[in-house]
């Protein structure tokens, strides 16, 4: 997928420079592309590292695993068909928390992990199960309350308050969220009777 | 608002290092390691980086996403939707880098603290890559037919985007 994304972009931007006679502009382009790359990722090191620091204090004195147990009652409601108690239900509850507090690379091995482990419950290998698709429906609207990599593009671009946008962040993320574990209720009542076979 | 905006971040360093210390882990060398694991990190997505940002300038540059904004602004003018933040709205679910680069494109031509600013700096951070997400997922335990992920997943982005116009002008 990604290898026609990324080569699409380039197929569609050169030859529509080419009908549009805007050959000069992407010549430079390409060139002078690289470096800013080398800029982009001067801006988000020190804040990731700085993030990345007070996280590692936060998992090493157990917060993080703290935190998990507490939200794991609330997601054992979200997640009906798997059996209380059962270990996919803590590795969610690492996975969001995880992803709340922007660890994203080391919440997707327990998001994996969870998958896993929902599979195990699955009676039909090749198809989804309703568990799956509410947990990628919480990951991919993923309550964050820190965008770090935000917060970082947001200084480099001179912003007076580049926090400022946190708190409408934090509510915004979870709202959708919220719409999106009701579209995601409301398809598997409407499509019940079509996967009446599987959970 | 803005208070509490400020707040946050301060409140969590606060939290962490109080139980950590509560808890007799040795936070600076905790923090040094995880310093340590930001530099890699970091590192780890420099290619990925350079890759998407040659590839995105060359297909903004071309002037394509303006020319395609200009033929599709009246479909997203029914749902409100302002035209500079179409390109980020359909590259946010696809591709987390190219999006931040996009992101980084707005705040830099139309300022950080305009609205179409901030509405791009809240769609970046409150929602994630959902096409990436369900197929790295789905795929890593054999799963082939995803059923209405994909639908609500997209749904739900299209929330995010419309929440995160109403509520940023509800707020500055």
């Amino acid at each position: 997928m990604i290898n026609y994304i990324w080569g699409g972009f380039f197929i569609i931007g050169i030859i529509y420079s080419f009908i549009t006679g805007n050959t000069e502009g992407i010549n430079n382009e390409i060139l002078t592309s690289a470096s800013s790359s080398v800029n982009m990722i001067l801006q988000i090191l020190p804040i990731m590292c700085l993030w990345l620091g007070i996280m590692q204090i936060a998992s090493d004195s157990g917060l993080i695993k703290k935190l998990s147990r507490k939200i794991t009652p609330l997601i054992t409601k979200l997640f009906p068909n798997i059996p209380p108690e059962h270990e996919a239900l803590t590795l969610i509850s690492s996975n969001i928390i995880m992803n709340m507090l922007g660890l994203g690379n080391a919440a997707t091995p327990f998001g994996l992990k969870a998958m896993k482990s929902m599979q195990n419950l699955n009676k039909e290998k090749d198809t989804a199960t309703r568990s799956m698709i509410t947990f990628l429906v919480i990951n991919t609207a993923s309550v964050t309350i820190i965008p770090t990599t935000v917060i970082s593009f947001r200084i480099i671009a001179g912003s007076t308050n580049p926090t400022d946008i946190v708190l409408v962040s934090i509510i915004t993320s979870f709202l959708s969220c919220i719409v999106g574990l009701i579209l995601d209720r409301l398809f598997y009542f409407l499509r019940r009777k079509k996967y009446a076979t599987n959970l | 608002m803005q208070l509490i905006s400020s707040l946050i971040i301060p409140t969590i360093v606060l939290v962490v290092i109080v139980h950590g210390l509560i808890n007799q882990v040795n936070i600076f060398d905790s923090f040094l390691k995880g310093v340590k694991e930001g530099l890699k990190m970091t590192l780890d997505i420099f290619p990925t980086i350079l890759a998407m940002i040659i590839s995105i300038n060359v297909l903004l540059k071309s002037n394509i996403i303006i020319d395609l904004t200009h033929v599709l602004s009246p479909v997203f003018k029914v749902i409100n939707i302002p035209s500079d933040i179409i390109p980020l709205a359909l590259m946010r679910p696809i591709s987390g880098s190219s999006s931040l680069i996009i992101m980084n494109n707005i705040l830099m031509t139309l300022g950080p603290d305009s609205y179409i600013g901030r509405v791009a700096s809240v769609i970046q951070g409150s929602t994630d890559t959902t096409i990436y997400i369900i197929g790295l997922y789905f795929s890593s335990v054999g799963i082939k037919k995803i059923k209405y992920a994909l639908s609500v997943g997209l749904l739900a982005d299209l929330s995010c985007v419309i929440i995160a116009l109403i509520m940023v002008s509800l707020f500055f």
